[in-house]
C-alpha cells in the first residue's frame, strides 16, 4: 500500500504537527478558510496564509441525532476559538451527550483516518477532542 | 395620512398545513385574489406584482400567478431570498410604489414544503470513495457534512442559541423548550397554523431528538402555504373608501439587511449583527421604540434562535434574554407578546410565504380582527424574519389613526 495521505481539506496542514491554516487579510488580519478575491471585512486583496493554533475552547455546539443518509449520527458539531480564529469542527473521543460536552471546555486538534481509496491514498480528517 | 407614506391595503394568508391538492399556483392565486378582495381593488389595479417561491426559484412563480389571475402586462419581479424571501417581496413592491412607479403593488410569498423532512444537511454516497480527489472551495475530497460540523438547519440554530448561552449563561435544554412551549400553547388559538397541539414541557423535551437542544417539536415545521399583501401610497389611500382607509395598516419601517464581516461568520452565520442592525433602523424610520411594540412575530425557526432575536430585536438589555423570556415577557399576556400566532414552531414555515404571513398576523391585531387571539388595543407590532446566507427583513406596522 502506498503511504501517500491526502488531507480532507485543503486547510487541514498534515505533517509531523497537523494543524489548520488561513489566508489572513494582509490589511485587516480577517481569516478565511477558502480563497476569496477580496476580503470580506476591508476589501484588501493581499493574503498570507498563517497557522491556526491547534488548542482551543468550545463557543457552541450541537449534538446532532438527525442527518442526511449515510451520515453517522449521533456526533457534536461545534464552533472551537482558536486563539482568537473560530474553526467549525466535530468533537470526538468523548460520549456524544450533553454530560460530556460543555460549553467553555477546553480542546485541542486531532487526526484520524478516512481510510483508503483504490490507489491506496489515505484520507485524512480532523476533529477536536477534550483537552 | 402623508402622501409618500406606505399603506398595507388588504393581506391575507391561507391556511398552513397539508395541502395535498394545491400546487404553489393554487394557493399563491388564493392568497392574491383574497388579499386584493381584502383591499377593495383588483389585479388591474396593481403596478408591481413581487413573488417568490424559493423551492423552484427559477420557475417564475409571477409569471405563473399572473396566467392563473389576471395578465396585466405589469412588471414582475421573482425574489429568492432565503427564508427572509416573502419580506423581500413586500419589499420589493414597497420600494416601487415609494420610487413612485406605480401607486398599488402586489407582493406574494408561496411554499409547498410539506414532507420536505430535513433542510440544509448533504448526504455522502453509499460506497467509499474510489479516489480521493479536492474538490470545491475547500478542496475537501468527501463531502464535509458531518465530518466537519454540521449543515443541517436544526444543528446551525441550535449551535445560535448555545453561542449565546455560552456568551450570557443561563440557557439550558429546558429554557428552550420552555420557549417552545409558549409558541405551542399560543397555536391553539390560531386556526391557520399547521399545528394547533399544546404540548407540555415533558412533551416537548420528550420528542424525539433533532439536534441538541432542539426536539422536534422546537423545530419550525415545514408545511404548505401562501401569503400575500397587497401595499399602496399614501396619495392613493386618500382616494379610496373610508371603509379602506379605516382599515389600511401603516408600514412605519421596511428595511431588509445582510451581514456584515464579523469573525466566525464563515464558520457559524451570523444571525444577531445583521438583525440588530436592520431592527436599529427600523425603530429609527418609525420613531418608535422597543417598549412600544403591542406584539412582535419573530423568526423563530428554531426554539433556540427565538432566544436570541429576543435580544438582537431589543426588546430586552444587550445579553438579558433569558430573564426577559423567564419574565413571562413574551407570552401572550406578558409587556411583548412575542408569536402569538404560534410561531414557526407551530404555525409552520412555509419558507416564502413566511415573511408576509408574519404580517398578516401583525395587521389582523392591528385592525382588531383577530378573533380570539386578539391582542387588545394593540397599536404597533414588528415582523422579522432572517434567512440564512444571510439576509434579515424588519418591520414595523402601525394601527391606522381613528
Amino acid at each position: 500500500m502506498s503511504s501517500k495521505q491526502v488531507p480532507v481539506v485543503d486547510y487541514l496542514v498534515l505533517g509531523d504537527e497537523p494543524h489548520l491554516k488561513a489566508h489572513e487579510c494582509t490589511g485587516c488580519g480577517a481569516r478565511f478558510f477558502d480563497r476569496r478575491n477580496a476580503c470580506a471585512g476591508c476589501s484588501g486583496t493581499e493574503f498570507r496564509d498563517v497557522p491556526i493554533a491547534t488548542k482551543g475552547e468550545v463557543r457552541a455546539f450541537t449534538i446532532v441525532s438527525l442527518a442526511a443518509p449515510g451520515i453517522k449520527v449521533p456526533f457534536v458539531a461545534a464552533v472551537v476559538d482558536c486563539a482568537g480564529t473560530s474553526v467549525r469542527g466535530n468533537i470526538i473521543d468523548t460520549e456524544p451527550d450533553a454530560d460530556h460536552v460543555r460549553l467553555g471546555m477546553n480542546v485541542q486538534l486531532t487526526t484520524y483516518s478516512l481510510g483508503a481509496d483504490d490507489s491506496g491514498a489515505e484520507a485524512i480528517g480532523f476533529a477536536f477532542q477534550p483537552a | 395620512m402623508a402622501a409618500d407614506d406606505i399603506w398595507i391595503l388588504g393581506i391575507h394568508m391561507t391556511k398552513f398545513g397539508k395541502h395535498t391538492d394545491r400546487d404553489t399556483v393554487d394557493l399563491a392565486a388564493e392568497a392574491a385574489m383574497a388579499a386584493l378582495a381584502d383591499g377593495g381593488v383588483s389585479i388591474k389595479q396593481m403596478g408591481v406584482l413581487a413573488a417568490g417561491n424559493l423551492m423552484a426559484a427559477n420557475a417564475g412563480i409571477g409569471q405563473q400567478l399572473q396566467k392563473q389571475i389576471g395578465q396585466t402586462g405589469i412588471p414582475v419581479y421573482n425574489v429568492a431570498n432565503a427564508c427572509a424571501t416573502g419580506a423581500t417581496a413586500l419589499r420589493t413592491a414597497i420600494m416601487a410604489v415609494k420610487a413612485g412607479e406605480c401607486d398599488m403593488g402586489l407582493a406574494v410569498g408561496v411554499e409547498k414544503l410539506s414532507g420536505a423532512g430535513l433542510l440544509g444537511g448533504g448526504g455522502r454516497p453509499k460506497s467509499a470513495a474510489t479516489n480521493w480527489t479536492p474538490s470545491g472551495r475547500y478542496g475537501a475530497v468527501t463531502p464535509v457534512d458531518g465530518l466537519i460540523g454540521t449543515d443541517t438547519m436544526p444543528g446551525v440554530f441550535a449551535q445560535v442559541g448555545m453561542e449565546y448561552g455560552h456568551r450570557y449563561g443561563g440557557t439550558s435544554f429546558e429554557l428552550f423548550a420552555r420557549i417552545s412551549e409558549k409558541n405551542h400553547a399560543h397555536s391553539t388559538l390560531n386556526p391557520l397554523a399547521a399545528y394547533q397541539k399544546r404540548f407540555t414541557l415533558e412533551e416537548i423535551m420528550n420528542e424525539p431528538m433533532i439536534a441538541y437542544p432542539n426536539t422536534r417539536a422546537m423545530c419550525s415545521a415545514n408545511c404548505d402555504g401562501a401569503a400575500a399583501a397587497v401595499v399602496v401610497s399614501g396619495a392613493k389611500l386618500k382616494t379610496l373608501g373610508p371603509d379602506q382607509q379605516r382599515r389600511a395598516v401603516k408600514v412605519s419601517a421596511s428595511v431588509l439587511t445582510t451581514d456584515p464581516w464579523e469573525e466566525a461568520c464563515q464558520i457559524l452565520p451570523d444571525v444577531n449583527t445583521l438583525t440588530r442592525n436592520a431592527a436599529r433602523q427600523a425603530y429609527e424610520q418609525a420613531g418608535v421604540s422597543p417598549e412600544d411594540l403591542d406584539l412582535v412575530e419573530l423568526h423563530d425557526c428554531f426554539a433556540t434562535a427565538e432566544l436570541v432575536h429576543y435580544d438582537n430585536l431589543m426588546l430586552c438589555p444587550e445579553g438579558g434574554a433569558v430573564d426577559f423570556f423567564n419574565s413571562g415577557a413574551t407570552w401572550r399576556d406578558g409587556s411583548t407578546p412575542v408569536n402569538v400566532s404560534g410561531g414557526l414552531e407551530s404555525k409552520g414555515h412555509p419558507i416564502a410565504a413566511t415573511g408576509i404571513a408574519n404580517i398578516w398576523e401583525v395587521c389582523n391585531h392591528l385592525r382588531g380582527e383577530a378573533g380570539p387571539r386578539q391582542i387588545e388595543g394593540a397599536t404597533v407590532g414588528l415582523a422579522h424574519v432572517i434567512g440564512l446566507g444571510s439576509a434579515c427583513g424588519v418591520h414595523i406596522l402601525e394601527r391606522a389613526a381613528a
